[in-house]
């Protein structure tokens, strides 16, 4: 697993909470300019953000497996793309992961992790518990992030890596870390 | 029944700056048998996903024409995307659904349109603006008319009958076509 705590880090005692304002943010400095996603509680505020943003159109896709395609697509297109999804929804991206690779395709990938800590519906935990080894698989490099202080700088470093090298890289974001968030479940 | 490389020739003509998306079966060889083009992109795996890629790249070049020509089996396998076109409505997309009602590539097996699903009606459900389905051969002119001028999304639902062709197999090279594609729409490679 990597960590990008070699980054700068915040001031001591800094608020965190507002990750989702500040993924947005990093989404806004790479230029993304299409989001793809299927909603779970812990993306509601990114989603809502980048609904928000009339430089970014938002997707919501009908399955997770839609996701690849979009990106292909807005590449084509000159646009970079990423994709929003929760951990169920890796296991439906399988095949279509694969056009990403055979095109030398960008893709940034935030994963709100189920199944792993305290979730309401145990039957989250088979999906959640082969995440990110299906990611790798896949081709993906993969982060976790634990902590709300390096949610930016990780994924900052993920866009860093996707679409400095054309490579395909996944965020997943720890449901203990989700949970946290008031009102998230 | 049409014939799909007849009716595939047909619509291509005079395609000018159109872009084409082509999904994994025999839609792919009706088109590469027109000739090889920059603006033609060849989907060679994640079955479903043409008419989703359809939609990435309409969003992002609102100013172009794109046009998703593939299979029943590749429109069956991800109808949700249907869905999902009709709730985002490009203007600039249109889905040609050549459907012979089997999978042509594998051997001929049924597939569901056979046995009564109407990908048109379907399309026409999930919000598509123009919902066409020619059944002889003159009516191309028009549905080429929609491809390069029409009020999307747009959904082309083309019967076809199961008559052999030849199989004519484009360039599989992923990053190349990509290369191409960016360079002949007028985008820079790096971005």
């Amino acid at each position: 697993m990597a960590h990008a705590q070699d980054q700068a880090s915040p001031a001591p005692g800094a608020d965190h909470s507002n990750w989702p304002d500040r993924i947005h943010a990093v989404f806004k400095k790479f230029n993304i300019r299409q989001v793809g996603h299927v909603p779970d509680t812990g993306h509601t505020r990114l989603i809502a953000l980048c609904a928000q943003d009339n430089e970014i159109k938002d997707v919501v896709l009908t399955s997770e497996a839609e996701g690849p395609g979009l990106v292909l697509g807005a590449t084509l297109g000159g646009e970079r793309a990423a994709l929003l999804m929760q951990s169920s929804g890796v296991g439906n991206c399988i095949n279509t992961f694969s056009v990403l690779q055979n095109c030398g395709i960008a893709c940034v990938l935030i994963v709100t992790m189920r199944g792993e800590f305290n979730d309401f519906n145990p039957w989250q935990r088979p999906m959640g518990q082969i995440t990110e080894a299906t990611l790798k698989l896949c081709g993906f490099h993969v982060y976790r992030v634990d902590e709300e202080k390096d949610v930016e700088p990780v994924v900052a470093a993920a866009c860093d890596m996707a679409y400095g090298g054309n490579f395909q890289v996944a965020v997943l974001l720890s449901q203990r870390m989700i949970s946290r968030m008031k009102g998230a479940h | 029944m049409l014939d799909r490389r007849e009716f595939v020739a047909r619509l291509l003509k005079d395609r000018g700056e159109l872009m084409v998306l082509t999904g994994l079966g025999t839609a792919t060889f009706d088109v590469a048998a027109q000739g090889d083009h920059p603006l033609n992109f060849y989907i060679w795996s994640g079955m479903g996903c043409t008419a989703i890629v359809g939609l990435g790249l309409a969003l992002a070049r609102p100013d172009r024409r794109v046009a998703v020509i593939t299979g029943d089996g590749d429109v069956l396998m991800a109808l949700g995307s249907l869905a999902t076109i009709g709730s985002k409505q490009p203007k600039n997309l249109t889905i040609v659904c050549i459907d012979n009602a089997v999978y042509a590539a594998t051997g001929m097996q049924p597939t569901a349109t056979g046995a009564g699903c109407d990908l048109a009606a379907t399309a026409r459900s999930c919000g598509f603006k123009q919902v066409v389905a020619p059944v002889k051969i003159d009516e191309v002119a028009g549905v080429r008319t929609l491809l390069h001028e029409g009020q999307g999304p747009a959904f082309v639902h083309a019967r076809v009958g199961t008559q052999k062709h030849e199989r004519v197999i484009p360039t599989r090279d992923g990053y190349g076509m990509k290369h191409r594609f960016l360079e002949a729409s007028g985008k820079p490679a790096m971005f």
